[in-house]
């Protein structure tokens, strides 16, 4: 364990955890966008910026990243942060301006509207759905392409993947409801930012719903070493 | 040159003996004939001119009057193919394969071949010697001085120079605790970007807790118009694999790895033939020399990004995965390669350990300034008579390395700015070109040393131009994963394209202040937080020039087209009909003789052609 201080307030932490998980246990808020407890933090929205001071020097820290330390001082917030948080929303404004989750935490952040000229995203290229697919699914559907400002996400060469199993968790994980999938009778549709694929739904034996892909309770059944029945029925028939 | 066929090498003194074996075997009195065989020469035809030398010397059967050797850059790239005959060292410039049997016979009788020499254009003398050459006289070429003297393809030639002993009497005479503090002592700072100490980076590596630890070479230089490192690695590879072997011993490592671009075909070429000829000597390889120590060098070819010149984006590059950089809060001489304690070195680093061994920390420390040590390679390009690679002690002023190594700017124009440091370097300005040149300095006024990049601008250079210029470069270099850099510098590259195309808006200054201040502050590695330098230094020196392009729509330059209105001068004009030919819109029309000629300015699109094809001054560019 290691004791360290957050906003003045003293907190033990264990060791080899990050400042932003700390913070978070101990009902300390720092914005963040491209952090999930479940995936290995990635460091690229730069929104969870923390000041620390360690070895008598301050400076500026992704708090996602960061590990803490015995004796560390954390500011999580200042004017400086804010000033940088301000600026990554503006971007982010500029680059999604339609969307509402990007907007309404630019809102809480201080930010009403942009300074740079508008664009119509609503990805913002976090890739907490690439990091879910890979490292929580393990199937890899989905990636980040090209470099710098041609960046997008998509399947490999934007055709339909042939890994994907439908299971949406991309859409499920996204922060900022980029991604979005809706099931309509026997088909689940999932949409990205830069193409869509279709998925037929599995029906249940007992009651006749369509109830998950195909694709998802095979791969699932396979993982597990299920029997072939395994997933004739739908949770509810189940007995 | 004959090869010397030699077994594997095991012990000091063999190394010795097949050393002065090497110099017996050669006649330091007859002379050689040294071609400039780097990228720089080929491109101006120098591999014919190699071909007329063989013929020329088959010919006349002057095998044994006559060597021939094909070496590295010399620097002097503006006057190349050259051809300098050592032992004398008599320069020819811009040699062509007709002159070279006059070169040989004049060599044979002991005569020089005036017509060919350097002129100073100074004193309009002819120069014999290529080191009474004004661009060489301010150098100080401890690194690049040996690359005439070496065939990098033969490892004898840089045996016969003493290369190695260096590398012997550390095994056997020197601890690595003792090698680290001779480095540290000698000051050393990488010269890479960041002019990190090395000696304290071994230190941290020898030092880290790991299974196994490595050593890279940092050769993917992807700063545009820099070629310093690729003159070093093409020219004496022996130079920088000692260095290596020297840092391997003193971390602890036995595997290194040479990350190299593969748009350097002759550097990966010869680095791999000095790493074989080596191996094969037992200088690389297992028990080298017999002191039991490892070390072997393996060649990683690099796709060109610019990003994965940065430490981790190249370490993830080098396991195969994408080049992408990540936060550093761990050291890479903690955690680098595979997780284990990597030291990165730039390859001019490595190239000045065998030196500082070679002579001790005291010796190399006489060379600089306070806080900067040693010689440095930069590469002077753009409005500059002796475009080149130069090498010159640090503390150096700006001033002398433009004027007196340079030889000032051509057709007599008024020098502007300097850009130091690469595409995230900052541009200084005339006021400062006093500056002694060293890592603090540089960066005191806004720029950096970067790897050593140096592009100098005359008046004619627009300076929102210039900074548009680079901030376009590092936009579509950016890696793209962290918002700030991503996105910032899109918005950079779109104020200042509006700005320069007459959209500029009161307020564009202070927002491009206000976003440097976010790159600098919140992006995920180097590129993004440097990349504000060029666009800071330039509101910083040049604010008026971008004030006229935003409030008065005027480029004060006269490089940003939109910005620009030619007219005629009908005083001037005696309607001699040139400018209307060389319209490329016919936005000129021919009134008759004498008559001054009338502009459409509907038509023009300012392609700045009459304005160029004018001589009486009857264009007016405004
Ligand atoms: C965007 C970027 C590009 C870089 N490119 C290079 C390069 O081409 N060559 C190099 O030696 N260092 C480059 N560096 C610096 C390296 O990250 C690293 O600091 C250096 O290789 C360490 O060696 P040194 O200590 O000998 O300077 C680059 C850094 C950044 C941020
Ligand atoms: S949450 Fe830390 S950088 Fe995005």
């Amino acid at each position: 364990m290691v004791t360290l201080k957050i906003d003045g307030r003293e907190v033990q932490a264990e060791e080899g955890k990050t400042i932003l998980e700390v913070a978070r246990e101990n009902n300390i808020y720092i914005p963040s966008l491209c952090y999930h407890e479940e995936v290995t933090p990635y460091g690229a929205c730069r929104l969870c910026l923390v000041e620390v001071t360690g070895n008598g020097r301050e400076r500026l820290v992704v708090s996602c990243l960061y590990e803490v330390a015995d004796g560390l001082k954390v500011k999580t917030n200042s004017e400086r942060i804010a000033a940088n948080r301000q600026m990554i929303m503006e971007l982010l404004l500029a680059r999604c301006p339609n969307n509402q989750a990007i907007q309404e935490l630019a809102r809480q952040l201080g930010v009403e509207k942009t300074s740079f000229k508008l664009d119509d995203n609503q990805c913002m290229l976090c890739a907490l759905c690439v990091r879910v697919c890979q490292e929580v699914v393990g199937v890899s559907a989905i990636s980040l392409v090209n470099r710098g400002v041609d960046r997008a996400l998509a399947t490999p060469f934007y055709e339909p993947s042939d890994v994907c199993i439908g299971c949406g968790s991309c859409a499920y994980v996204c922060p900022v409801d980029a991604i979005r999938f809706e099931d309509i009778g026997d088909t689940r549709y999932i949409y990205w930012p830069n193409n869509k694929m279709e998925f037929k739904l599995k029906k249940c034996k007992t009651c006749g719903n369509y109830w998950a892909p195909e694709k998802e309770l095979e791969y699932i059944r396979k993982q597990a070493n299920l029997p072939a029945d395994a997933f004739d029925n739908c949770p509810d028939c189940r007995e | 040159m004959a090869k010397t066929k030699t077994k594997r090498l095991s012990s000091p003194q063999e190394l010795e003996a097949l050393r002065e074996l090497i110099v017996k075997g050669r006649d330091p009195n007859q002379s050689c004939i040294v071609i400039c065989g780097g990228t720089g020469c080929l491109a101006l035809g120098a591999q014919e001119v190699i071909n007329a030398f063989k013929q020329e010397i088959e010919k006349g059967s002057l095998k044994n009057k006559l060597a021939l050797r094909v070496t590295g850059c010399p620097g002097f790239c503006e006057r190349g193919p050259l051809v300098v005959i050592k032992p004398k060292n008599i320069l020819y410039q811009q040699v062509k394969s007709e002159d070279i049997s006059e070169i040989v016979s004049a060599t044979v009788k002991g005569n020089i071949v005036d017509r060919l020499l350097y002129t100073d254009p100074d004193t309009g003398q002819k120069i014999t010697y290529e080191h009474e050459v004004p661009f060489y006289k301010k150098q100080k070429r401890l690194l690049l001085g040996d690359n005439s003297n070496i065939d990098p393809t033969i490892i004898e030639d840089y045996l016969a120079l003493g290369g190695y002993a260096t590398l012997s009497k550390v095994l056997f005479k020197m601890s690595p605790d003792k090698v680290i503090d001779e480095v540290k002592k000698a000051g050393l700072r990488g010269r890479g970007g960041g002019g990190f100490p090395t000696g304290v980076k071994w230190e941290s590596c020898r030092q880290a807790q790991g299974d196994t630890r490595y050593v890279i070479c940092n050769c993917d230089e992807g700063d545009p118009g820099a070629f310093m490192d690729r003159s070093l690695m093409e020219g004496n590879p022996h130079s920088v694999l000692e260095g290596m072997l020297i840092g391997a011993y003193a971390i602890g490592s036995h595997q290194g790895y040479i990350y190299v671009r593969n748009e350097y075909p002759l550097a990966v070429r010869n680095a791999g033939i000095a790493i074989k000829q080596a191996g094969e000597l037992g200088l690389l390889g297992k028990n080298i020399l017999g002191s039991g120590f490892d070390f072997s060098v393996k060649i990683s070819r690099g796709g060109g990004a610019f990003v994965c010149g940065e430490s981790t984006a190249l370490m993830a590059s080098l396991e195969g995965k994408v080049g992408e950089p990540r936060a550093k809060y761990v050291h890479t001489v903690e955690k680098g390669l595979w997780e284990q304690p990597t030291n990165l070195n730039n390859v001019e680093t490595w190239a000045n350990v065998p030196l500082i061994i070679k002579n001790g920390a005291d010796w190399y420390a006489k060379v600089g300034t306070e806080g900067s040590k040693g010689t440095k390679i930069f590469s002077l390009v753009g409005k500059i008579n002796n475009t080149g690679l130069v090498e010159v002690p640090m503390g150096i002023t700006l001033r002398e390395i433009i004027y007196d190594v340079g030889g000032g700017i051509p057709d007599n124009k008024k020098f502007k700015a300097v850009q130091t440091g690469g595409p995230s370097g900052g541009c200084i300005p005339e006021s400062s070109l006093d500056l002694p040149v060293d890592f603090d300095q540089l960066t005191d006024v806004g720029s950096m040393m970067g790897s050593g990049g140096m592009i100098v601008m005359d008046e004619n250079s627009c300076m929102v131009d210039i900074a548009k210029y680079f901030i376009n470069f590092l936009e579509g270099e950016s890696c793209g994963k962290c918002v700030p850099c991503r996105e910032g510098l899109k918005r950079m590259s779109q104020i200042l394209t509006d700005i320069t195309e007459g959209r500029g808006k009161e307020g564009d200054i202070e927002l491009l202040e206000r976003l440097s201040a976010t790159l600098a502050d919140s992006s995920l590695c180097a590129l993004g937080s440097t990349a504000p330098n060029p666009v800071l230094t330039t509101i910083r020196y040049f604010r008026d020039e971008y004030e006229a392009h935003i409030k008065d729509k005027r480029c004060p330059a006269g490089v940003c087209r939109e910005l620009v209105t030619y007219l005629i001068d009908e005083e001037n004009c005696p309607g001699c009909g040139l400018c209307v030919k060389a319209c490329p819109v016919e936005a000129i029309t021919d009134m008759g003789k004498k008559k001054p000629v009338v502009l459409d300015q509907e038509k023009c699109i300012k392609c700045g052609a009459c304005y160029d094809v004018c001589k009486l001054g009857a264009i007016i560019r405004k």
